[in-house]
């Protein structure tokens, strides 16, 4: 196994900048393990075939004397929701099989100024509506701590490409949990940021008042590198913040320390007691606090009455928008097109593309949010689910005047079978109980892996969530936490993860 | 259920019909558990951070070329893009 | 199509009181979209653009794309909220109007719904008979205009048994602000005639702010008019009928009438009114009923998430406000009372639309009397053998000018209509076209007084007639002079100098 795929970002990141090793060397070393492991994983939809070029380009430019940016030759996986000039764009949909953007997302634009290597498009539930990755099209991906499990979803690609070492960095997109939750099941690090710190314009839109585009990645200073990248204030995207945000890097690296944990008061929901929790998770979840609490952290109880109405509130929000957001799949302009049997007039033929274009859990939604949004129910759906957003809002609010940070485990189960839940869409849509409320109030939130349940040995994640626009206090404390855990662990937790390769060496 | 399919432009199969009828329920079910608590004197919060008066200087800038317009085109003439014929009102 | 029974228009009124109301679109002339920042193509610089050339990622609906709202858009909207009298909202958002249709790239319209950014106004509209009516406006928002659709195979352009149509994106995202009207009571006999002037005063309106081309027939300005008759002495409103898409003042004058005189019709014999849409056509003069839509009436309209509140600073709409024109009847009120003229000149300019040739003309030095008897007599005259508008074939300073020339002497009136001809024509200004043309007066009496002597001495029988006081036979000597002169003498001085010279002679 090449060891340059071992590296974390910020290691490659610095063996690149001494010219120790080349851009083409890494992206090669990333590209030969995905041609080793992708048969079995499935993160990829799509290869780059000229991310070699890509890396000889930045190799050139540094040989030059070029001042590049800190990340620059360093690959990077990019979610299929995310629309790139280079590589088609599906968002995990037959319907958009094929299609090339005119123009990047600006995610995917400020990437490759700074000089990052997309290497490929990752898998995702179509459209990103689901929790398990098995939604997608194309087929689903496997987690690579079990390939008979489900690697989270709806970035499940992302996730399991940085966890099976097929790239150090990924780009994901998170509306109630796609980013934190497939970095919960496959024990690897994925940040929600603040409700409009990353651009979304590029993003292909699932809910547009919840999307936001985040880094995944397997340490919480590679998180911090990337999201110094793709963040900051577009003019392309109205809800983009102009705030001046610090280096989350700085922020990561300032956190691996242990000092920020001194006197931290880590608010613990009273309303997330582990009833609904697999046992596992939660012994782990208590014995991260422990391991703060020991290193100074003060852990306090608070009361979050609302969150409990959040998944009720997401989905009338979420398929009300998402309705919307998908009528632009119509065969007109891009995309599949299916002239049904008969006289056809425009309107049959876009009914029967998205009849045929469309999976069965995006029909779902969109006929659910249909209903929503239909005559005279737009204000006892849509306008009730909004109301709940202000409530929960209104719970953070209390909250963080009681402590710095929320912790809550990521996700209520170990990541499960492969097909175990896809019937059952009510107990899949339980899964996203943690991470709702910060897409619903626009909180930032950080997943990084606690350690494994006993029960099965697969990977569990801690959440922490902090108050809108501190997404730096996310990346102390976790870098913290991560310190204090690998310290324990000798390693980083990833290391006991199935080599995927049956031992043979590349 | 027919008229949502008709709204949503989506050609639904007869089992397509029953299974979705039988998950409106889901929708009542969250809309009686929001409105446990979505009372009047709640205001909404239609973006979770809020914002105003968000506006672009009225200044030309990057369009598209007709070929990026047109690169997807599932069928195209004359520099356009060409639909099966419509049935109904010109709006 | 069938033909519609229509009842006699004086009839129905006996019967039936007609109650409207209107929605007009204007759409904004901004260098760019409502959220896109492609070129938009109701400007005139970027008017007649090949289809798909004018269009941003957010236009066509792409994946990924987000609105971004045009602030001059907004100035716009308040401006024309403000030229109506309408209250501002403190607060105004957008809206999606879900439907499907292929001129709509994202399947939805950005639109407002409940919280529009102007409400609650009025404005003044002036009847052809010069009646001042108040036409009370409930709201004017914002919005975006769709895609133009071009209907192929069938009957040419008609969407009926078209085989394909053709999509261009160019007018998607075009800014429009929809002005509607409540119902409008006790318009009586001049319904039609008011149906015009409101929507020409609408006109005046955002011409005078200079926020729209306010060209009806490249569909600046699109007027739907509602039309419903309730019988007399009757309270509840009758089922409305909505034309749309009227897209000229006559026109508009002409649906009204005909919906009057259909639904007029309908009633008397005991029928109902179905409320739909109708569509005009040009051609026949009528109406006729369009396809009812399952969907018509379910747009799902929820507060758009990509788009955040529109709340102006009270300074922002005070600065707005400062910067009004006069409204268009007050300043008709005082042009007429400056100029002078009586009711009937006054309306001959005004409803031949050309209160702004005229007060422009005025402005750059012509006397209001000849500036009027310019563009209603000449200009209008050849504007209609051309089929176009007065306003369009010369400039107020070349009308002023000319009349310079005609005041100075250099011109006759008869010479001043070839130079119009040649300025119309595009040869330039009307002294270019004197010079290039030789069209000048020819006023050096020496060289008219030789012509005069030579024609004299030719027809001496006539000589000896003038000279016997038979004063009318100078018309043949004067004749001979200006065919001499080839026309380009004035004739009265002509006349002058041949009795002078038959005297001297
Ligand atoms: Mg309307
Ligand atoms: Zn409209």
């Amino acid at each position: 196994m090449s060891d340059l795929t071992r590296l974390t970002a910020a290691e490659l990141a610095a063996k690149l900048s001494a010219s120790e090793v080349s851009s083409v060397e890494a992206t090669q070393a990333h590209l030969d393990r995905i041609a080793a492991v992708d048969g079995d994983v499935h993160a990829f939809l799509h290869v780059s075939d000229h991310a070699l070029d890509v890396a000889r380009d930045i190799d050139r430019r540094r040989a030059a004397g070029e001042q590049l940016h800190e990340l620059a030759g360093v690959p990077l996986a990019v979610k299929d929701v995310l629309v790139t000039t280079d590589m088609p764009s599906t968002s995990g949909s037959k319907i958009l099989e094929g299609y090339m953007s005119p123009y990047d997302a600006t995610v995917v634009a400020r990437s490759r100024a700074a000089g990052l290597v997309p290497l490929g498009k990752t898998n995702m539930d179509e459209f990103a509506m689901g929790s398990s990755t098995e939604f997608s099209a194309y087929g689903p991906t496997r987690n690579p701590w079990d390939l008979d499990r489900i690697p989270g979803g709806s970035g499940g690609g992302s996730a399991a490409a940085v966890a099976a070492f097929e790239a150090p960095l990924a780009l994901g997109s998170d509306t109630g949990g796609s980013i934190r939750q497939p970095a919960h099941v496959t024990g690897t690090v994925g940040v929600k940021p603040t409700y409009g710190g990353v651009s979304r314009y590029g993003a292909i839109a699932l809910a547009s008042s919840l999307d936001q585009v985040g880094p995944v990645t397997r340490t919480v200073l590679d998180a911090g590198l990337l999201h110094d990248v793709i963040g900051g204030h577009d003019a392309n995207d109205s809800t983009s913040l102009s705030d001046a945000w610090p280096s989350f890097a700085a922020a990561a690296r300032e956190g691996a320390t242990g000092q920020v944990l001194q006197g931290l008061k880590v608010g613990v929901v009273r309303e997330l007691d582990g009833s609904g929790f697999q046992s596992g998770v939660t012994a782990s979840f208590r014995a991260a606090l422990s391991a703060m609490e020991a290193q100074g952290a003060e852990i306090v109880e608070i009361s979050a009455p609302h969150f409990e109405y959040g998944v009720a509130a997401y989905y009338l929000i979420l398929p009300a928008e998402a309705s919307s957001n998908l009528a632009k799949f119509d065969s007109v302009r891009f995309g599949m097109r299916v002239n049904p049997q008969g006289a056809a007039t425009v309107e049959n033929v876009m009914a029967a593309t998205r009849d045929a274009g469309f999976g069965p859990e995006v029909k779902r939604r969109i006929i659910l949010g249909t209903y929503a949004l239909s005559a005279g129910y737009y204000d006892a759906y849509y306008g009730s689910a909004q109301k709940v957003r202000t409530l929960i809002q209104q719970d953070f609010e209390a909250a963080f005047g009681q402590v710095d940070v929320i912790a809550t485990p990521s996700a209520p189960t170990t990541a499960f079978r492969i097909g175990e839940k896809i019937d059952d869409p009510l107990q899949m849509y339980l899964n996203d109980i943690t991470t709702i409320p910060a897409n619903l109030a626009g909180v930032p939130g950080i997943s990084i892996p606690s350690g494994l349940a006993e029960e099965d040995g697969l990977p569990v994640g801690i959440q922490f969530l902090a108050p809108a626009r501190e997404d730096a206090r996310l990346y102390r404390v976790g870098a913290a936490l991560e310190a204090l855990l690998v310290d324990q662990w000798g390693g980083p937790l990833l290391d006991r993860a199935p080599s995927l390769t049956n031992g043979a060496s590349l | 259920m027919r008229h949502l399919g008709v709204l949503a432009r989506i050609q639904l199969s007869d089992e397509e019909v029953q299974s979705l009828t039988g998950q409106l329920d889901a929708i009542v079910d969250n809309i009686a558990k929001v409105s446990e608590v979505a009372t009047p004197d709640v205001v909404a919060t239609s973006h979770p951070i809020p914002l105003e008066n968000v506006f672009r200087p009225d200044v030309v800038q990057q369009q598209l070329t007709r070929e990026q317009v047109l690169q997807n085109a599932p069928d195209q003439a004359d520099g356009r893009f060409r639909v099966t014929a419509i049935l109904g009102e010109e709006q | 199509m069938a033909k519609d029974a229509l009842m006699d228009f004086d009839e129905a009124l006996e019967l039936f009181e007609p109650v409207l109301g209107f929605e007009v679109h204007v759409e904004l002339n901004t260098a760019t979209k409502m959220f896109s920042a492609a070129p938009n193509p109701a400007n005139e610089a970027n008017h007649g653009a090949e289809p798909n050339t004018l269009v941003a990622p957010v236009d066509m609906g792409l994946p990924g794309a987000l609105p971004v709202v045009n602030q001059e858009a907004i100035r716009s909207s308040i401006s024309l909220g403000l030229a109506l009298g309408c209250s501002i909202a403190p607060s105004s958002r957008f809206a999606r109007k879900n439907y499907f249709y292929p001129d709509l790239g994202k399947n939805y319209q950005i639109s407002q719904y409940d919280e529009p950014i102007a409400f609650e106004g009025s404005v003044d509209v002036e009847l052809a008979d010069g009646t001042i009516v108040t036409i009370p406006i409930e709201r004017a928002h914002m919005e975006e205009d769709a895609g133009k659709l071009t209907h192929m195979g069938g009957s040419t352009g008609r969407i009926q048994g078209a085989e394909y149509s053709l999509v261009d994106y160019n007018r998607a995202g075009v800014p429009l602000v929809e002005i509607v009207t409540k119902p409008i009571f006790g318009a009586e006999h001049s319904a039609p005639d008011l149906a015009k002037a409101y929507v020409a005063t609408i006109r005046d309106i955002v011409r005078g702010l200079g926020i729209s081309e306010a060209k009806l027939e490249r569909g600046n300005l699109r007027c739907d008019a509602n039309v419903s008759l309730r019988p007399r002495g009757q309270e509840k409103l009758g089922t409305r009928t909505e034309t749309k898409n009227v897209n000229s003042m006559r026109s508009v004058e002409r649906a009204v009438r005909y919906e009057i005189q259909r639904q007029a019709a309908i009633l008397a014999k005991g029928g109902t009114i179905t409320q739909e849409t109708r569509h005009w056509h040009e051609d026949t003069g009528r109406t006729s009923p369009g396809r009812p839509k399952s969907d018509a009436d379910d747009y799902r309209y929820f507060p758009e998430p990509d788009l955040l509140p529109v709340v102006p600073a009270p300074e922002l709409i005070e600065e707005l406000r400062a910067a009004l024109p006069e409204p268009p009847a007050a300043r008709r009120r005082r042009l007429k009372a400056e100029w002078s003229f009586t009711d009937l000149e006054f309306q001959d300019v005004a409803n031949g639309g050309l209160l702004d040739a005229v007060a422009e003309t005025v402005a750059a030095g012509a006397s209001p009397a000849t500036a009027r008897k310019w563009w209603t007599g000449e200009i209008t005259r050849v504007a209609n053998t051309q089929e176009r508008d007065a306003a369009d074939l010369v400039s107020p300073a070349n009308v002023a000018a000319l009349q310079k020339l005609v005041d100075a002497g250099t011109l006759t009136d008869k010479l001043a209509r070839q130079v119009l001809e040649g300025v119309i024509a595009g040869e330039g200004t009307p002294q270019e076209v004197v010079d290039s043309r030789g069209l000048a007066v020819v006023s050096d009496d020496g060289a008219l007084i030789a012509a005069i002597d030579t024609a004299l001495t030719a027809q001496p029988d006539v000589l000896a007639k003038i000279r016997d006081g038979k004063v009318q036979a100078a018309g043949a000597v004067i004749g001979a002079v200006m065919k001499a002169m080839r026309g380009q003498a004035d004739a009265a001085r002509v006349r002058e100098l041949v009795l002078e010279r038959a005297a001297a002679l």
